[in-house]
C-alpha cells in the first residue's frame, strides 16, 4: 500500500517548501555568556573585585563592541541555516553551520509530540515542539516557533502522521479535545506533602549541615553539602509543585493530550496505540484518601506521567482510555506468590501480585509503595523465564516481560508450573493481541 | 500477514508442535572451544605457578599448582553441563532459547518482533568454524543469543528468521 506512494514522492522529487524558526530564535542562548560571568565572579569574587576596577571604560566598550556582534552574528547564521519542512511522509530538519545535519523524520513513527513553553518563551509567544522518536537519545526539537504557528504544525503532523491524504491534511487543522481531568492544586499540595520523598530529601537538607557544622564549624562544607542538598528537596516539592501545577488531560482523536506547568508550560500528545506500559504507584501515605499516581512508558519518551495525583476510580477510568479494552484488574483479583515464595523474598513476598486479562498482563510489586505495572499483550518485544538454584529448591520463577520502551516488567515468584504455563500462554496472547492491534496510522 | 503455521508442519499437528517443541542441541563444536581455552590457560597458569613456587619457596609449595588442575577438572564437568543445557526450538511463530543449569532462563521472542538478526564469529570462534546468531527486538534487555552455531546453520537460521520477521513483522 505504502510502497508505490514512496515510490512516486522519490521519482517526482516535488520542490519541498521548507520554512525557518521564529526569528526570536538567535536570542535564545543570549543568557549564556551573563551566566558565565556570573558564575566566574560568585566563583572568586575577591579576583572579580579587583578586575572590575581595573576595567575602563574604553575597555569595556571594546569588548562589547567585539562580543555583541560575534553573538548576534552566530546566532543569526545558526538561525539562518536551520530549515524544515513536512513532506508527505516525513519532516525534515536541516541545521548546522560548520556541522551539517540534515534529519528525516518518518511521521508514521512518532511516538509523542510535545509543545513545551519554558517561562521566557511565554512572555515572547514562542513554543517549542518536541519530536519523541524511538531510537534517538536526544529528542529532536523546533525551538522556537510562534505559538500559533507551533499548534499549527502539531495539528498537521498529528493528521499526516494519523494517515489523513496529503492534501487536506492542512485543513484537518487541531483534533478537537475534551478535558477529562483536571487536578485541583490543593490536592496536588497536600499529595506532595503526603509524599516520603519529600520529607526525606527536606530532613537530609536540615541534618546532614547541622552534623557537619558542629563536626567541622566550616562555613564551605556546610554550604557544599546545604546547597546541593536544599536544591534536591526544592526540587522533589516545590519543582515538582510547579512543574505539574494545573495538570490536565484532555481527549482527542490525536491521542491523549497533557498540559501542565506554572512556569512553564509543557504540553503534550500521546497518540493512540503508542504506550507500552502504565504503572499505577500507590504510596503509603496516599492510600487512606485512596489516591493512586499514574506514570506511563511511550517508547523513545521520557515523559513519564500521566496524572500526577488522582482518585483511583477517576485513574482507572483514563488507563482504561489509554489502553483501549483494558480494564485495570481490581486488588482482589490479583494472585499472590505460594506461600513458600516467602523463603526467597521474606516479608515482601506478600506484595506481589499478578492478574492477566484478555487484554493486560498486571503485575504488582512493593509492600508499602505499590505499584501495579500493566502491560498490554500486543505490546511485549520478548517473555523471559528465569529461575535460580534458591528458587528452584522452592519450586518458584521469575516471568520477565520485555516491552518496547525498554522496561521490564517482571512477575515475581510465581510457582515454578505457573510460570511455565504463563511463559507459553503470554506468547501465544501477545501473538493473538498484535493481530487485533491498532495500526500505526490510526486514522487510516 | 498470516500468523498461521508454516508450511512444513501441517496445521493439525500444529498444537501438539506448540507444546512439544522440537528442541535443538548445540553442535559440539563450542564445547570443544571452550574445554580446550580452559585446558590451555588454566594448564599454563599451573606450569607457571609451579615453576614459580618450585624455584623460589621450595618444592612442597609447589602442590599449590594443583589448584589450577583441579579448576580445570571442574570447570571441564560445568562447561559440559552448560552446553548441554543450551536449546533452541523454532516454533510456528516464535524462537524459544533455553539454557542456563543453576541459573535457568527461558526466552521467547516472537517472529514479528524482531528487527534485526545478527550473525557474528571472533576470531578464536572463527578457527574453530563457529559463528553465534544473536536476535535484537525493540526491547534492550532481550537478550535472545544463539552461540557456538556451525556457520552455514547460523545463516540458514538468520534467513529463515528474518524471512519470517518479514512475513509476520509488526509494528511496535
Amino acid at each position: 500500500m505504502t510502497t508505490p506512494g514512496v515510490d512516486d514522492a522519490v521519482r517526482e522529487r516535488r520542490p519541498v517548501a521548507e520554512r525557518r524558526l521564529h526569528p526570536v530564535t538567535p536570542l535564545r542562548r543570549a543568557w549564556a555568556p551573563v551566566a558565565v560571568l556570573i558564575g566566574w565572579a560568585v566563583h572568586d569574587p575577591d579576583q572579580a573585585q579587583r578586575h572590575l576596577t581595573r576595567l575602563t571604560t574604553t575597555t569595556l566598550l571594546l569588548a562589547l563592541a567585539v562580543l555583541v556582534p560575534a553573538a548576534a552574528l552566530y546566532g543569526f547564521l545558526t538561525w539562518w541555516f536551520t530549515h524544515f519542512a513536512v513532506t508527505d511522509s516525513e519532516l525534515r530538519i536541516r541545521t548546522g553551520l560548520v556541522f551539517r545535519r540534515t534529519a528525516h523524520i518518518r511521521l508514521e513513527r512518532i511516538q509523542a509530540i510535545d509543545i513545551t513553553q519554558p517561562l521566557l518563551a511565554r512572555v515572547a509567544g514562542v513554543s517549542k515542539l518536541k519530536l519523541d522518536v524511538i531510537g534517538t537519545d536526544k529528542k529532536d526539537e523546533l525551538a522556537f516557533l510562534g505559538a500559533d504557528e507551533a499548534r499549527a504544525l502539531r495539528a498537521e503532523l498529528l493528521a499526516r502522521a494519523a494517515g489523513f491524504a496529503p492534501e487536506t491534511a492542512h485543513e484537518v487543522g487541531e483534533a478537537p479535545s475534551r478535558q477529562l481531568l483536571r487536578v485541583p492544586p490543593g490536592v496536588l499540595a497536600v499529595s506532595l506533602v503526603l509524599t516520603g520523598a519529600t520529607w526525606g530529601t527536606l530532613a537530609a537538607a536540615v541534618v546532614v549541615p547541622t552534623v557537619l557544622w558542629l563536626a567541622t564549624e566550616s562555613v564551605w562544607t556546610v554550604l557544599a553539602s546545604a546547597v546541593p542538598l536544599l536544591g534536591a528537596a526544592g526540587a522533589s516539592s516545590v519543582g515538582r509543585f510547579v512543574a505539574e501545577y494545573d495538570w490536565t488531560v484532555g481527549e482527542s482523536p490525536d491521542g491523549l493530550r497533557l498540559d501542565h506547568g506554572l512556569l512553564d508550560r509543557a504540553h503534550e500528545t500521546v497518540p493512540p496505540g503508542r504506550v507500552q506500559t502504565v504503572r499505577i504507584v500507590e504510596p503509603l501515605l496516599w492510600r487512606r484518601r485512596g489516591w493512586v499516581r499514574v506514570e506511563l512508558d511511550v517508547a523513545g519518551s521520557s515523559n513519564s506521567v500521566l496524572l500526577p495525583v488522582a482518585p483511583r476510580e477517576i485513574a482507572e477510568s483514563v488507563v482504561a482510555r489509554v489502553l483501549p479494552g483494558a480494564t485495570v484488574p481490581p486488588r482482589a483479583s490479583l494472585s499472590r506468590p505460594p506461600r513458600r515464595a516467602g523463603r526467597c523474598m521474606p516479608v515482601w513476598w506478600r506484595g506481589y501480585g499478578l492478574s492477566v486479562t484478555d487484554a493486560v498482563f498486571a503485575a504488582r510489586t512493593g509492600l508499602f509503595r505499590r505499584s501495579l505495572s500493566l502491560v498490554p499483550h500486543a505490546k511485549v518485544q520478548s517473555v523471559r523465564l528465569a529461575q535460580g538454584p534458591w528458587e528452584r529448591l522452592w519450586g518458584v520463577a521469575d516471568v520477565h516481560l520485555d516491552t518496547g520502551a525498554n522496561k521490564t516488567v517482571t512477575a515475581r515468584l510465581r510457582d515454578a508450573e505457573e510460570a511455565a504455563e504463563l511463559l507459553r500462554g503470554q506468547a501465544e496472547r501477545s501473538r493473538t493481541g498484535r493481530k487485533d492491534a491498532r495500526p500505526d496510522r490510526w486514522m487510516a | 500477514m498470516e500468523t498461521g503455521s508454516p508450511e512444513n508442519t501441517g496445521t493439525a499437528g500444529d498444537d501438539q508442535a506448540a507444546a512439544e517443541p522440537g528442541w535443538t542441541g548445540l553442535p559440539p563444536g563450542l564445547l570443544h572451544m571452550r574445554r580446550l581455552l580452559l585446558v590451555v590457560w588454566l594448564g599454563l597458569l599451573a606450569v607457571g605457578l609451579g615453576l614459580l613456587l618450585g624455584l623460589l619457596a621450595g618444592p612442597g609449595w609447589a602442590a599449590f599448582a594443583l589448584l589450577p588442575l583441579g579448576l580445570i577438572a571442574w570447570g571441564w564437568v560445568m562447561l559440559g553441563r552448560n552446553w548441554r543445557s543450551w536449546r533452541y526450538a523454532e516454533r510456528a511463530d516464535d524462537l524459544l532459547i533455553s539454557r542456563g543449569v543453576l541459573w535457568r532462563e527461558e526466552t521467547v521472542v516472537p517472529y514479528g518482533r524482531m528487527q534485526l538478526v545478527e550473525v557474528t564469529s571472533g576470531p578464536v570462534e572463527r578457527h574453530f568454524g563457529l559463528a553465534s546468531v544473536q536476535l535484537h527486538t525493540a526491547a534492550a534487555a532481550t537478550d535472545a543469543t544463539i552461540p557456538g552455531l556451525d556457520p552455514a546453520e547460523a545463516e540458514r537460521l538468520r534467513d529463515r528468521l528474518t524471512e519470517l520477521g518479514e512475513a509476520r513483522s509488526a509494528g511496535l
